[in-house]
């Protein structure tokens, strides 16, 4: 009998390590803080709400359950990780200022890819007396929403190396930052136009003067850090070239197709804007693009980014968006 | 199968062909008797040692349970999926069948809970504590439920084996369906009727190297109390045996015999097989049958190149499920049934004039057992050897957590075992076909003046199971 009863100890032992490890396990985990991924079609973040504090680490593992996802958090200098199905990614995150933060998936994951996000509240001594400025799309005045189209479109491609050749005297007031980002490529080109100086000149080597001055505004280093944005955030929908014919383009213009994912949005979405179109993107100005960008295309489908890009990363994405319309190389 | 609550001799064989029977298997040559090996026989007289192993994989049968449900929804992180469908079900059909008959069902911990229900206790067996009792009904015997069971399996194979929570229920419904049985019926009815796994290893075993039989009959028929019988939980009687399907390998009837006359014999592979059937009973035909339809439809949505079949094999519920659905039961209970009947009948005119064609079928299906155990090693030589890696990788991390348990952040992945793997299939499938043609040819000189004729329809039948497993693997 003594055997008996050693031997259904043995069998209660091993019953109860069996349930103690995952029990203990299950414990740990809900102390650390654990967030989940998934196709915002299944619920995106969970949770999709942190809290931290200015100067305190957050440490988060991050996991997938269904794809490969990505991690960054908006208006943050931190690399963005990959979220793998399964496997747990640890991030620490340092913030030294408070305010709302916006975290999101930085890997096309599905159609609605984009609405992956989540918020960290960040709360700290100073919170919130800084003045915030206004976006200069605001101060302009500008209705983004406004259908616009170019009344002169060019026959090529205009090139602003072609325009430096040109030498030219072109007044000083169209070199102006400012004049940049508040008028559009089809207002300076008949600016210049007007120009009793540069009558001799033909219309394409006027749109090639042109070029060359919208070329000075920006830089080769920001027109990298504008691609590599594209590439990673607006590809997906408005292609690699620009055309508007990303791989998840298709599935929003679909009005018959993935009813599931409009069923989500509770939005009809349309076609994504076509960069290479000169009679759309001629009677644009940088303050009108950056306008889009942050506020997003208000029901159309295309997302909003203010929450995420700082102002130089949307100003260098803008910039960038320039190259879809003119050649901004410094020699052919 | 021979239970004690079916032995045909008892039923139905006159009395002078069992005589012959069991003389025959008495004087069959190339036994070792592993339980008089000095080393080993310690081993199997304390119950101890297996006593140990169930706890141990009852333990991992409960923690596994656990993972499921809670653990990581992606299966390939899981150790769940990956211990139950890539490392058990690998061993189960790799080692533990072939080598070892159903020597799985001996260290198995799901009717442990049963077990201690009904006899009291877990190392001593003690008499009848709870529960009903009652015999199996007499119209569910034999393994057509178990042939059932494992259709189920078929239909809804690509959602368990890929999600760990459905994993997850099923293991814990068959843990509740075996404990809650032993409360109604008597012994291990649950294993013995209903368990697939059961069913698959019992019939596989027939080809395995390992069997219990008795040593001397006249031992036996003198000893009145017949304490194997009494110890064994199966109920099965060891004078009985005629094949080894139906003996879970316990070794409680070698622990319980005063006269030593029981022997764990170590014998060729396949000795079980080629002999003629003297039941006409088609329940293991049919199960035969399954397993080969069963494999190469897995075969087809795990290792073939259609994505369509996957998924409609994966979108339960789904219309194109419900294609898949009709397709495999059609192929398992219509199509490769009367392929298999058209041959063996076509056998039988062409060499005999009269004959009982369900006795035919049933002799001849045991051709299928090699062929279907080879077809399943090859498969599992295929599906399992690219996902070794992530044996280890939820050793690491069970739950998909996070965990370090064996301190490893990258497991490599083992690519080029791929290259072996194919020829090792096809070896694998030869030995399937030939080592079945044999069986044939034992069976056909034994029955009919005209073996070839007898013989050629149903290795006919093996050759075109063989070419189209080589095609799905690969081909």
């Amino acid at each position: 009998m003594k055997k008996e009863w050693l031997a259904r100890g043995i069998v209660v032992l091993g019953l109860a390590i069996a349930v103690v490890i995952p029990t203990v396990g299950w414990w740990e985990q809900k102390q650390g803080m654990v967030v989940h991924a998934h196709m915002a079609e299944t619920g995106g973040w969970s949770p999709e709400y942190l809290t931290a504090e200015v100067g305190k680490p957050l440490h988060l593992q991050l996991t997938s359950d269904d794809v490969t996802h990505g991690f960054a958090v908006g208006q943050l200098d931190q690399p963005a990780v990959d979220v793998v199905p399964g496997e747990m990614t640890d991030v620490t995150l340092v913030f030294d200022k408070p305010g709302k933060y916006t975290f999101y998936c930085t890997r096309w994951c599905s159609v609605n890819h984009w609405r992956m996000r989540g918020t960290i509240e960040v709360t700290g001594p100073e919170a919130a007396n800084e003045l915030v400025k206004p976006p200069l799309y605001v101060t302009l005045g500008l209705d983004i929403d406004a259908d616009h189209q170019a009344s002169v479109i060019p026959e090529e491609k205009p090139a602003a190396w072609r325009g430096a050749l040109l030498d030219r005297e072109i007044p000083d007031k169209y070199w102006d930052g400012e004049y940049y980002l508040s008028q559009t490529p089809v207002d300076l080109w008949l600016a210049l136009r007007s120009e009793p100086s540069l009558d001799d000149l033909s219309d394409q080597e006027v749109w090639d003067l042109m070029a060359w001055v919208w070329k000075s505004n920006t830089t080769p280093e920001e027109l990298q850090t504008g691609q590599e944005i594209f590439s990673a955030n607006c590809a997906a929908c408005h292609g690699e070239n620009g055309a508007g014919d990303g791989v998840f383009a298709g599935q929003l213009a679909d009005s018959s197709g993935d009813s599931e994912s409009r069923h989500i949005t509770g939005t009809q979405t349309q076609r994504p804007a076509n960069f290479t179109d000169p009679t759309h993107m001629l009677s644009t100005s940088p303050a009108h693009l950056q306008g889009k960008i942050i506020r997003g295309g208000m029901g159309t489908g295309m997302p909003y980014w203010g929450a995420i890009f700082t102002e130089d990363q949307v100003w260098a994405l803008v910039a960038y968006l320039w190259t879809f319309q003119f050649d901004m190389e410094a020699q052919p | 199968m021979t239970r004690m609550q079916e032995i045909p001799w008892v039923e139905k064989i006159p009395l002078h062909e069992q005589e012959v029977q069991i003389q025959e298997r008495l004087q069959r040559p190339g036994r070792l008797n592993l339980y008089q090996l000095t080393w080993l026989r310690p081993l199997i007289e304390s119950r101890w040692p297996q006593l140990i192993l169930r706890v141990a994989t009852l333990s991992g049968f409960v923690f596994t349970i656990a993972v499921g449900l809670f653990g990581s929804l992606v299966g390939s992180h899981n150790f769940a999926i990956i211990f139950v469908w890539i490392a058990w079900w690998t061993a189960l059909k790799l080692v533990f069948i072939p080598f070892g008959g159903r020597s799985w069902c001996s260290i198995c911990p799901i009717p442990l809970p049963g077990d201690w229900l009904q006899q009291g206790g877990v190392y001593q067996p003690g008499q009848h504590r709870f529960g009903m009792n009652l015999r199996w009904p007499k119209r569910f015997r034999g393994s057509w439920i178990q042939s059932g069971a494992f259709l189920l399996i078929g239909l809804f194979s690509a959602v368990t084996l890929t999600s760990p929570q459905v994993t997850g229920w099923v293991l814990l419904a068959i843990f509740g369906l075996a404990m809650g049985l032993s409360l109604v019926f008597e012994k291990r009815s649950f294993c013995t009727y209903l368990c697939p796994i059961g069913g698959f290893s019992g019939m596989y075993a027939q080809t395995s190297p390992v069997e219990v039989r008795i040593i001397e009959k006249d031992v036996c028929i003198q000893h009145d109390v017949k304490s194997c019988y009494q110890a064994c939980p199966w109920g099965l009687y060891p004078v009985a045996f005629q094949d080894s399907s139906a003996c879970g390998l316990c070794m409680e009837c070698l622990r319980a015999c005063p006269s030593d006359n029981l022997a764990l014999n170590l014998r060729p592979f396949g000795t079980d097989l080629g002999r003629p059937k003297l039941s006409s009973r088609l329940d293991e035909s049919f199960l035969a049958l399954v397993m080969l339809g069963s494999v190469v439809t897995f075969a087809a949505v795990f290792i073939g190149p259609w994505g369509w079949l996957k998924s409609a094999a994966f979108e339960v519920g789904s219309l194109p499920w419900i294609g898949y659905a009709l397709a495999y039961l059609v192929l398992n209970l219509l199509l490769l049934p009367a392929i298999f009947f058209a041959a063996v009948w076509t056998g039988e005119k062409l060499s005999t004039k009269n004959f009982s064609l369900k006795r035919a079928i049933s002799t001849q299906a045991q051709v299928l057992l090699p062929l279907g155990l080879m077809a399943w090693i090859a498969f599992t030589v295929s599906f399992v050897l690219p996902k070794l890696h992530l044996v280890v990788s939820v050793l690491n991390d069970p739950f998909g957590w996070g965990w370090q348990l064996l301190g490893l952040n990258e497991i490599n992945r083992m690519a080029s075992i791929l290259g072996i793997s194919a020829s090792l299939q096809v070896g694998l499938l030869l030995v399937g076909f030939f080592w079945s043609v044999s069986v044939s040819r034992k069976i056909s000189t034994q029955n009919s003046k005209k073996p070839q004729r007898l013989n050629l329809p149903v290795v006919a039948f093996n050759l075109l199971f063989t070419l189209a497993m080589l095609w799905l693997l690969v081909g």
